[in-house]
């Protein structure tokens, strides 16, 4: 037969396939075509320059400042959110038994609260006269920390905004350890670190790993924590694309920007979605 | 549980407790700001009143960007949950040669940042001429949406025995027999749990809707622009109401599906 129907596989993929076609591939080629359009134009496909990543390798612009930032942040935030995240994962596992869903209710349900609202929760909490500060006035005391707008508040509104990114990924993997390999190890005489480091930490490593990639590749294009708790001290890279898009108009730099940004996440996902065993990690054993 | 096992599970405890007082306290903060009488926020609260619950609801334009957001989050829930349904059966059920490739397709948009796919949509609309509103919104929310409504209805899938179809076919139905009496109502839980992801995600999400909606306005695309320039205490009221809004519809939705497990453990 020349021409055969597709499996049902191939046919159930397809809707999926076009929507992501279209409204994920196509984008991204699209800034693509236009980060090589002449700066400051709409020239598109009738214009090639490299004169818009030019500018963003030149020292004397700025811009490397704000993907140092991003990066960094982003470091940060994976690195502290693991070892934040672990115990809670780790109970939701083995400590929190029948409560385990309503923990988790708990963690989930902000991802459905718009992340400004969230945010702009901590000014209120850490501002002048705001909860803080009003509180420690009132018992008599000299008043709240001045930490909004500074780094360092960034740092803790993405902490704050991306914890269930490294939660969820991680409690999978950890679910993928079983109980007792761990009880058989212990009967064996190993110690407690050595029962971690041996068998819960490589056992779980598929879910961590995916929980620090999301979180770092979410933290590098962060935008509104910068924005609301940082109030501009810092411009992250995010941010430099969105100046580029709409207060300067220069849309071939801000697609080289967002070029360079996608170029990095996308080394970095391929490398880790590899070795990774989707069937494994969501339920078929 | 010996002693070291027990200390562990009260570090763990008081540890989590503490994560879920950090992650609710902005939330409470935002409430006794909405609550508090007169235009600037004051703690202690001098005097609590409801007066901007009631100017917000009484606002001509609140109910406006209201009716966009639910309009936006109703139709991205009803048009991903088709196409993530037949993803989830692709991604899960059957044997395919691209399978491996698709499911790491899927999870693509999940990896990448949300302002960087709202922008490049933003040019994306623009190089084809289409003038951003609520409907390319729809759109761009999809494009991040769809690929979790997958995720969490595959989860479902893979408890799923295909044996079960293959027995209603042998006993001589028709395939959209076999569709509506066995697979549809097996993954119910399933669909039902992403159709609360797809409508609770689009009704909160901010950094798509503020790139590709145009010049109509959501709840969270309006609360960020009286955030940045003209703050008044409607901001917090607003955004309390939507998350009272959006607690009440994982409530429903959670009630639905225990009483729906209770009913088929019933039988």
């Amino acid at each position: 037969m020349a021409f055969r129907l597709p499996t049902a596989g191939t046919r159930s993929a397809i809707p999926v396939g076009l929507l992501l076609l279209l409204g994920f591939a196509a984008p991204l080629v699209a800034i693509v075509a236009y980060s090589f359009a002449t700066p400051r134009s709409f020239d598109v496909f009738t214009s090639f320059t490299l004169e818009n990543y030019a500018g963003i390798f030149d020292v004397e612009n700025t811009v490397w400042l704000s993907f140092l930032w991003s990066g960094l942040f982003a470091l940060a935030t994976v690195v502290l959110l693991a070892i934040f995240a672990y115990p809670i994962a780790y109970g939701l596992n083995r400590v929190f038994g029948r409560w385990s869903s309503l923990v988790s209710i708990l963690f989930v349900f902000p991802l459905f609260v718009s992340e400004n609202v969230r945010l702009y929760g901590w000014v209120l909490f850490f501002i002048k006269n705001g909860v803080l500060d009003g509180s420690l006035k009132a018992f008599g005391f000299e008043g709240g920390p001045d930490v909004l707008f500074t780094p360092g508040m960034i740092l803790a509104g993405m902490l704050y905004t991306y914890l269930p990114f490294m939660l969820f990924p991680m409690t999978l993997g950890l679910a993928m350890v079983p109980g007792d390999l761990i009880d058989a190890a212990r009967d064996l005489g190993a110690g407690r670190f050595q029962i971690w480091r041996e068998i819960e930490l490589p056992l779980a490593m598929p879910g961590i790993l995916i929980g620090m990639l999301l979180t770092f590749v979410l933290g590098i294009g962060a935008i509104a924590e910068a924005k609301i708790l940082g109030g501009q001290s810092v411009i992250v890279i995010a941010h430099d694309i969105e100046i580029a898009f709409t207060y300067s108009q220069n849309w071939p730099l801000g697609s080289a920007l967002a070029v360079v940004i996608t170029g990095f996440i996308a080394v970095l996902t391929l490398a880790v979605f590899g070795r990774l065993d989707l069937d494994r990690l969501l339920g078929r054993r | 549980m010996n002693q070291a096992q027990k200390r562990n599970a009260l570090f763990i405890s008081v540890w989590t407790a503490i994560v879920v007082i950090a992650i609710y306290l902005p939330i409470v903060c935002g409430a006794l700001a909405s609550l508090s009488k007169g235009r600037y926020f004051g703690f202690p609260v001098r005097e609590y009143s409801i007066e901007w619950w009631e100017k917000t609801l009484d606002s001509f334009e609140i109910g406006m960007l209201t009716r966009t957001s639910f309009t936006v989050a109703l139709s991205v829930t009803l048009l991903s949950v088709v196409i993530a349904f037949f993803g989830a059966l692709a991604f899960a059920r059957y044997e395919w040669k691209g399978r491996r490739l698709f499911q790491k397709i899927v999870l693509l948009p999940i990896f990448f940042p949300q302002p960087v796919l709202g922008l490049a949509l933003l040019l994306w609309f623009s190089a084809l001429g289409i003038q951003t509103s609520w409907i390319t919104a729809v759109f761009a929310h999809m494009v991040w949406i769809v690929p979790v409504v997958t995720l969490v209805i595959a989860i479902q899938v893979y408890g799923f025995d295909p044996t079960l179809e293959e027995a209603a076919y042998d006993l001589g139905c028709t395939r959209f027999q076999v569709f509506r009496e066995i697979t549809l109502p097996l993954l119910w839980p399933g669909i039902w749990s992403g159709m609360l992801f797809a409508f609770l995600l689009s009704w909160g999400n901010f950094p798509l809707s503020l790139y590709t909606a145009g010049a109509d306005s959501t709840i969270p695309k309006w609360l960020y622009a009286k955030m940045v320039a003209g703050y008044t205490p409607m901001v917090p009221a607003l955004g309390t109401m939507s998350t009272l809004g959006a607690a009440l519809a994982l409530g429903l939705g959670g009630l639905v599906v225990y009483l729906y497990r209770r009913r088929q453990e019933g039988r």
